[in-house]
């Protein structure tokens, strides 16, 4: 008896030091409710960068463990405590909505499991609140706004009216926007959220005739105001900018033609040139028979960053560590093309402009036409005590 | 503020008070006819919407599809009623509310099964275009269709409703329905034909707002909020309570949001005004439902004596 159990003992070390046998991805997002479109699309590029790799994660069996959160913080928190607590997965990730993945990952980091963030990456989190646990694929959450801003600039618009919903995310946009907007403010407006008709605004748009409309209206609100914009013919006064998931293709689908010639900033467009891209976009058509959105891109990249890290590590992911530091050089092709992480492990990268024009089939997607910003960071890495 | 900026905002309110009168027209009716709260209202305009949106790519016209999504609407919501809400008849208001709101859950996913998570309904192209009603005052055609055919409705509505049979019948069993009974009404029927009316009117909204609007799963909900507000103002039960409390609503809700900031602007200091300005306008349509509850309990216009 006592033989036996030190064989199996011997075997338990043996197969230990060996590194792992599979790698267990628990995954949260928002998968049902009127916000699930984001949440799907992150998923089902999650799952098709696994698929691609043959089941597989830096040469280890995946294991992707899916919850959905029903867009409230305090079921994303349940998931997270099962995923770390019962499940114990090796990594965590999916998390759409900023206010969800504050009350969710506090856990992870308790608990030195890595959280990477396909979305959300609120800008506590890159400043005074910056973990070694999290590592953000996406962008920070000011950045899009940063680049509109600072195409606004670019381009002379003297004055610009914004309109944002009225909560935290609105104002944070707006203010993103104004750091590298030099001209004038006409006006800030705040609507109130999941507002649906826009008519009163736009007509006080009209009548400030303003240089330029910024506008940060996630979801169903961007559609209504995107689609009222246009019918009101203020489209052909007033140029109208969007960050780039305001007018990608979960907005471009139920507006339709009303999105042509809107201009946008991202760090990823859909016909971006590099190998990485090109194998990505056309595997998610020919899987899902839909054109892939910004969201897709960070979904698949969320992948593929931990992809690298395990490989990196040889499989033992026991060592987080090692993972860390494999994670942070971030050593693979990423379909935005280069990019690295700050020291708060938020991203440095490019930011573009694009513009929804039609392509050779005849469909609208958002082609690259400049750069606005080169090796951006954020505003706020300075206050990350972090080395 | 100039008196164009006031003559488009007051276009802009009586628009979304109209659209707020079909949704709120069924309703109250419903509501007031049956004793029943139905949740799942805004769950009939949602699939109003995208029922339109087929009926409109397969066919290739607006008006067709438009149309024809109307009595789908109204079969859906009578198949609905007859299966499934006359059971809940007797029960009490808890017992309706649990059911309808489960089913806007089973609506919503089902929904999501068939057309997925949001649906494109293309404006017509001869209407996509602003109109110059005055000179500098731009308007958009889609809108001013989306005022004439509430408009139409609510007259045909108010017409139906105080002069014909039908509508005698209907307004006995708003304002007394057990005398109704006695009287030998039909009220089986009776019900199901209201709840076809509603469905249809809610679709006829759904359908019209779609090409301004996202028509996506949970699009339901929101709006049918505006609409218990709105029926609760114009008294329950009172069709012609629903057009002035959705004209007051739409109107409030427009002029509040567009000059409510500007007013605290005036009087505040700016950091004040942009804080308080659009947080006020977000309630102005709730201030206004509980200065009308103060004073007329009942709302403006009672249907029970």
């Amino acid at each position: 008896m006592k033989i036996k159990l030190l064989a199996a003992a011997l075997l338990f070390v043996a197969v230990s030091a060996q590194g792992a046998d599979k790698v267990k991805i628990g995954f949260i997002s928002t998968l049902s409710g009127p916000s699930a479109a984001i949440g799907v699309d992150i998923r089902d590029a999650f799952q098709l960068a696994v698929k691609m790799n043959g089941g597989k994660l830096g040469g280890l069996p995946a294991e992707v463990l899916v919850g959905d959160d029903q867009f409230k913080p305090d079921v994303g928190r349940q998931l997270a405590e099962k995923n770390i607590r019962v499940d114990k997965v090796n990594f965590l990730t999916g998390i759409v909505f900023s206010n969800i993945m504050l009350a969710s990952v506090p856990i992870a980091f308790e608990n030195k499991t890595i959280y990477v963030s396909p979305n959300a990456a609120p800008s506590p989190m890159a400043g005074k609140q910056c973990n070694p646990y999290l590592f953000v694929a996406s962008w920070p959450n000011d950045a899009y706004h940063e680049a509109a801003g600072q195409h606004a600039t670019n381009r002379g618009y003297k004055n610009a009216y914004l309109i944002a919903p009225n909560y935290q995310a609105g104002k944070d946009s707006l203010t993103g926007f104004k750091r590298y907007y030099k001209g004038r403010v006409v006006a800030e407006v705040y609507t109130q959220l999941g507002q649906l008709d826009y008519a009163a605004e736009l007509a006080q748009v009209r009548a400030a005739k303003p240089d330029a409309l910024y506008i940060f209206l996630p979801g169903g609100m961007g559609i209504n105001f995107i689609k009222q914009f246009v019918a009101s013919g203020l489209s052909k006064d007033v140029p109208l900018i969007v960050p780039g998931f305001g007018d990608d293709q979960d907005i471009i689908r139920p507006v339709g033609e009303a999105t042509l010639g809107l201009f946008d900033t991202a760090h990823w467009a859909i016909d971006f040139n590099n190998a990485a891209n090109k194998k990505f976009v056309a595997a998610f058509e020919k899987e899902y028979r839909r054109l892939p959105t910004v969201f897709a891109a960070q979904g698949w990249d969320t992948a593929m960053l931990i992809d690298a890290a395990v490989r990196d590590v040889k499989g033992k992911i026991e060592d987080v560590e090692a993972v860390r530091k494999a994670m942070k050089a971030a050593k693979f092709e990423s379909v935005r093309g280069a990019f690295k992480f700050n020291r708060n492990q938020m991203p440095i990268q490019n930011y573009y402009l694009r513009v929804v024009a039609k392509d050779a089939q005849g469909r609208l997607v958002n082609k690259t036409i400049g750069t606005v910003f080169k090796d951006h960071g954020d505003a706020y890495v300075q206050d990350c005590k972090m080395k | 503020m100039s008196l164009i900026l006031i003559a488009e905002q007051s276009l802009n309110g009586l628009q979304f008070g109209l659209m707020l009168f079909l949704l709120a027209a069924g309703l109250t009716l419903v509501f007031g006819i049956m004793d029943m709260i139905n949740l799942a209202h805004g769950s009939l305009y949602m699939l109003g919407a995208f029922l339109a949106s087929t009926f409109v790519e397969l066919t290739g016209s607006f008006t067709a599809g438009l149309l024809l999504a109307l009595p789908a609407t109204a079969l859906l919501g009578m198949l609905l009623e007859m299966s499934l809400l006359r059971t809940l008849y007797a029960r009490d208001h808890l017992a309706q509310v649990l059911a309808t709101f489960a089913l806007i859950l089973i609506i919503n996913e089902l929904t999501r099964l068939v057309w997925g998570s949001d649906a494109a309904l293309p404006m017509p192209g001869a209407l996509s275009g602003p109109v110059d009603l005055l000179p500098g005052l731009p308007y958009p055609a889609y809108r001013l269709l989306i005022i004439a055919v509430g408009l139409v409705v609510a007259v045909l509505l108010f017409v139906l409703v105080t002069k014909t049979k039908v509508g005698m019948l209907v307004r006995a069993g708003a304002s007394n329905r057990e005398m109704a009974l006695a009287m030998g009404v039909n009220i089986k029927l009776l019900f199901t034909l209201v709840f076809g009316a509603g469905a249809a009117l809610c679709a006829l909204a759904g359908a019209l707002l779609a090409p301004l609007l996202a028509v996506q799963v949970g699009m339901g909900e929101n709006i049918l909020i505006l609409a218990f507000v709105v029926i609760v103002i114009g008294g329950i039960g009172s069709v012609r309570g629903a057009l002035v409390g959705a004209l007051l609503v739409g109107v409030v809700d427009t002029i509040g949001r567009a000059f409510l900031p500007i007013l605290f602007g005036a009087f505040f200091q700016p950091r004040v005004a942009s804080a308080a300005g659009p947080a006020i306008a977000s309630v102005a349509i709730y201030l206004l439902m509980a200065v009308v509850l103060y004073f007329r309990p009942q709302g403006l216009f009672p249907a029970r004596g």
